[in-house]
């Protein structure tokens, strides 16, 4: 047998504190199959010994919850019996060595965390961020993540719905690929992980095991260096088809009631997933490695369970059904197996070849992972309003604006995702949320997913907060009421003081919005070691919102539809120049504080806009971010190529007011008659509004002076995208 | 009208199809695994979009050698009527019910997209509720339709009336712009887009509507 040395302790991720807190548990040295299964269970990716003391801070309750975190994915009542499962997942560290498999598995993984609770994923969503444009690996990067994330997602018939890019220089060693999946089940049929009871058959099922993906988390919890490249066999490789099967078979054997308890076999694969289980229902599990479906010959225990080899499933049945389970997954051309049987011991057993290769508590592998508090500095926030140049014209600022690379349409992108497959998408990528019908009624969800890193940098509480705030307002501009959201942090490495400092501010942001805005976080995911050779990410904790519109025909959409519909700002304008689209990419430069996030402000406005077009009285609406008041004004001329004329009466300084990023904002537009009566409402209830002009002609015109066609914008802001991805081909 | 829809391991608008039926003829269709020999007795047979078994080798190909698609040509060498859709058009040229082939789309890429369609045949059992040259805007969402086929079969598929939707912006590098064919007897249809995608004006338009009532004339 090996001998553990201090060098294979610190190969498997451990530190010698932990491997001795370790043996404390065994009351012996562990065998080697027993340090790899610590190795993963401990790692930050399946721990959360980092994060996990704060992220109990926050809000994960509301009378419409089902679940929370700690499942699979959380589950909220959306009324009539319907429950919506979603949870939002990063594949960053596999996808920047290998795009499009990270990719792909990724997609895989998230949506098996969805079905496993008994949802059909009826939509995904994904966060992607990568380098700058012009560093070298940006391009092919983008080509294969989103190659990737749509081979996968289109095989399996979901659509795709949305999502945001960004481009940062913070990202060149370290993309960012975070993927959403979004679910529905009957409130009466949701399927959880715990494996109550001894004496019931474990059941593997799915694709067979193979040597790929071995210690996958623990590599997504370290950091990058020049050799990240050798880590090329830890990536997993999708098989789209094979999860596609899995999905419906796994639906079909939850119509029967022979399922005591299921998890899918994610990170860390049969270990954790069997360890999970038996640790949810205060159980042990005996497993006998000898009957997994193996796709290579010889494979040893140590391999077997640390495999991420994707598509498979693990549950646990009452007894007695496992031909009936057997014979839907013959149907589906699967492989099943019956590997082991629930006890009452507590530990997982693991047998291979006759001999118990591993006996541990399972509650060594759980409970008592390491919790760190580790030690912080919070950086002081950026402050100061910046200085610009107060000559420069402003349209030609917007036409440069709407071409900038985080702000340029991302058709190239979305039009490579299947996103009206299963005939329910109302809101396709372009808008403020996506807007999917539940099938065979009224409702729809809404879904979006934001955060700004740029603010988060600056500072993270306030970037926090407005990650969660801008998810609001994107469901209520299109007429949902936010439920839940789902969140994942991805931040550097947290060994460092002042990147701990970040994580925290961060959750305390979220915490605080969610709090405010009754936006319970019912699912997340923690990645953290986003640095290469010591540089770290932006902070990005990205927020994935989900609301609910209980009749879809009165959604609102950004486009206007009329000529001669007035233009209403609601919020407040203080032209918050810090931190903006503006400043970094007219002036050539990033500094300043982040917008401020007024939560008060930011319910009671969202509420507003929201009840306007729940009532049927407001069509057309979108809400204010990135770019300010002319850019949002611009992409609602652009999808029908109907113009505006705006202007104000008073602006003392114009660039500002246009392009500054003052949070708690939205425009709609209305015929004139609604429009007074919008007005007169929202000056009665203090909330700040404007009338800006009217809808029409084919220009945008500020002023009643300058004036540029939207076509002309339109080319700019289409044109981005394809022309930086020819350079690909 | 009676209909069956085929369903593939990886068939994906396998419900899509389901429900434009159900909402056109207000009967539900039957749904056929690819594993049974003999289809139930219908008028219409959907070969819906999908990836059929994963669609590693050529997309179809391995389809175009199932159980079911014997059956399948049986239904159509008695006349019967098939509509392959996306991947249904795939299968269909793979199992030689339609001429040509269907190879990668020129740009390389997977392309979701309404797309602007002329209706360039109005004299079939799909198309009778459309006029010629009329404007239709279906969605398409594949990597692999660009139309292919020699000169001689795209002439006589010309001369015959047998092109019966053609692409206003070729999105995929289709010969001759073509989207959408008819077989030698014209009782089966393949094409990209999908007609089934635009049956409710909530999700994407109605411009499909009439293909399915053109059915419903033309077999009940």
């Amino acid at each position: 047998m090996t001998e553990i040395t201090s060098a294979i302790v610190a190969e498997h991720g451990l530190s010698p504190e932990e491997y001795e807190r370790i043996k404390g548990l065994l009351g012996r040295a562990p065998n080697l199959v027993e340090l790899g299964v610590f190795s993963v269970m401990w790692s930050e990716h399946c721990s959360y010994k980092s994060t996990r003391a704060h992220l109990r801070k926050l809000p994960t309750k509301a009378p419409w919850v089902i679940q929370g975190p700690g499942e699979n994915a959380g589950v909220i009542d959306i009324g009539d019996g319907d429950a919506c499962i979603f949870k939002m997942e990063s594949h960053n560290h596999p996808s920047f060595i290998e795009p499009y498999q990270g990719a792909a598995t990724g997609v895989g993984g998230i949506m098996r965390d969805v079905f496993t609770m008994g949802a059909r994923p009826i939509a995904m969503m994904n966060a992607l961020r990568f380098g700058e444009p012009d560093h070298p690996k940006t391009r092919h990067l983008v080509a294969g993540v989103v190659s990737g994330i749509g081979g996968y997602g289109n095989c399996m018939g979901v659509p795709t719905v949305g999502g945001e890019v960004n481009f940062h220089r913070s990202y060149n060693g370290n993309i960012l690929v975070n993927a959403m999946c979004v679910g529905l089940a009957r409130t009466d049929k949701i399927f959880l992980s715990a494996a109550k009871g001894a004496g019931n058959p474990v059941v593997y099922f799915g694709s067979k095991t193979g040597r790929d993906g071995i210690h996958g988390a623990t590599m997504a919890s370290a950091e990058f260096d020049d050799a990240s490249e050798e880590k090329r066999p830890t990536v997993q490789v999708g098989d789209p088809f094979a999860e596609k099967l899995l999905l419906e078979a796994t639906l079909e054997l939850m119509a029967t009631d022979a399922i005591i308890a299921i998890q899918d076999m994610g990170a860390a694969g049969l270990t954790s997933s069997s360890a999970e289980m038996g640790d949810k229902g205060g159980s042990g599990i005996e497993l006998n490695l000898d009957h997994v479906p193996q796709r290579e010959a010889n494979m040893t225990a140590y391999e077997m369970l640390l495999s991420e080899s994707q598509e498979r499933m693990l549950a646990v049945l009452k007894p007695g059904r496992e031909a009936e389970a057997e014979r839907i997954f013959k149907k589906w051309e699967l492989d099943f197996a019956v590997i082991g049987v629930t006890t009452d011991t507590g530990r997982l057993v693991i047998k291979h070849k006759g001999q118990v290769q591993a006996d541990m508590p399972i509650t060594a592998l759980s409970d008592a992972a390491p919790v760190y508090e580790r030690p912080f500095t919070h950086r002081a926030p950026a402050k100061g309003e910046p200085a610009y140049d107060k000559s420069r014209p402003v349209l030609a600022s917007l036409e440069k604006t709407l071409a900038a690379p985080d702000m340029a349409s991302r058709r190239w992108i979305w039009e490579q995702y299947d996103n009206s497959v299963m005939n329910d998408t109302q809101q396709h990528p372009g808008g403020d949320a996506a807007v999917v019908r539940v099938h065979g009624t009224k409702k729809a969800l809404a879904i979006t997913t934001d955060v700004t890193p740029r603010y988060c940098r600056a500072d993270p509480l306030e970037g926090g907060k407005q990650a969660v705030a801008e998810a609001c307002r994107n469901l209520n501009a299109v007429g949902a009421t936010p439920l839940a959201a789902t969140d994942n942090l991805n931040f550097g490495n947290p060994q460092k003081p002042e990147i701990m400092g970040e994580v925290i501010a961060g959750i305390d942001g979220i915490g605080e919005a969610c709090r405010a805005l009754d936006f319970p976080i019912i699912s997340g995911n923690c990645s953290l070691y986003n640095e290469t050779n010591g540089e770290g990410i932006f902070p990005t904790p990205a927020v994935g919102g989900v609301g609910l519109l209980k009749d879809a025909s009165k959604m609102a959409t950004i486009a206007f539809k009329r000529e001669g519909d007035v233009v209403i700002l609601i919020g407040e304008t203080h032209g918050h120049l810090g931190q903006s689209i503006y400043l970094r990419e007219i002036e050539g430069r990033e500094e300043g504080a982040s917008p401020p996030v007024d939560l008060a402000a930011e319910k009671k406005h969202g509420d507003f806009v929201r009840s306007l077009i729940e009532a049927g009285r407001v069509d057309t609406c979108h809400d204010l971010s990135d770019g300010g008041l002319l850019v949002a004004i611009a992409e609602m001329a652009l999808p029908k190529g109907i113009g505006a004329s705006v202007g104000q009466a008073s602006i003392p300084h114009a660039i500002p007011f246009w392009f500054g990023e003052d949070q708690g904002r939205y425009l709609i537009a209305a015929p004139f008659a609604e429009a007074e009566k919008i007005v007169a409402e929202a000056r009665a209830a203090y909330i700040p509004v404007a009338e800006l002009g009217k809808t029409g002609g084919n220009e945008i015109v500020i002023d009643d002076k300058a004036r540029i066609g939207v076509a002309k914008l339109r080319a700019a802001h289409e044109g981005w995208f394809p022309d930086f991805m020819k350079a690909e081909l | 009208m009676k209909s069956a829809v085929i369903v593939f391991p990886a068939s994906n608008c396998d419900r899509d199809a389901k429900v434009a039926l159900e909402e056109m003829t207000g009967q539900t269709p039957h749904m056929v695994w690819h594993q049974e020999t003999e289809l139930p007795d219908v008028d219409l047979v959907i070969i819906p979009g999908g990836f059929s078994y994963g669609d590693y080798l050529r997309c179809g190909a391995m389809a175009s050698q199932s159980p079911v698609m014997r059956a399948v040509r049986t239904h159509a060498d008695k006349g019967g009527a098939v509509l392959g859709i996306c991947n249904g058009f795939q299968v269909l040229t793979e199992s030689h019910l339609l001429p040509g082939a269907l190879m990668r789309n020129a740009g390389l890429k997977f392309v979701c997209k309404p797309v602007a369609l002329t209706v360039e045949e109005s004299q079939s059992a799909f198309t009778r509720g459309y006029e010629n040259g009329q404007t239709v805007t279906f969605p398409i969402a594949h990597g692999e339709g660009n139309y292919v086929a020699d000169d001689e079969t795209l002439d006589r598929l010309e001369g015959e009336g047998r092109v019966v939707f053609r692409y206003q912006a070729n999105p995929n590098g289709s010969a001759r712009d073509i989207a959408g064919i008819l077989s030698e007897k014209r009782n089966v249809l393949g094409l990209m887009p999908h007609p089934e995608r635009v049956v409710d004006p909530a999700t994407g338009g109605s411009d499909g509507r009439a293909l399915f009532k053109s059915l419903i004339e033309a077999l009940s």
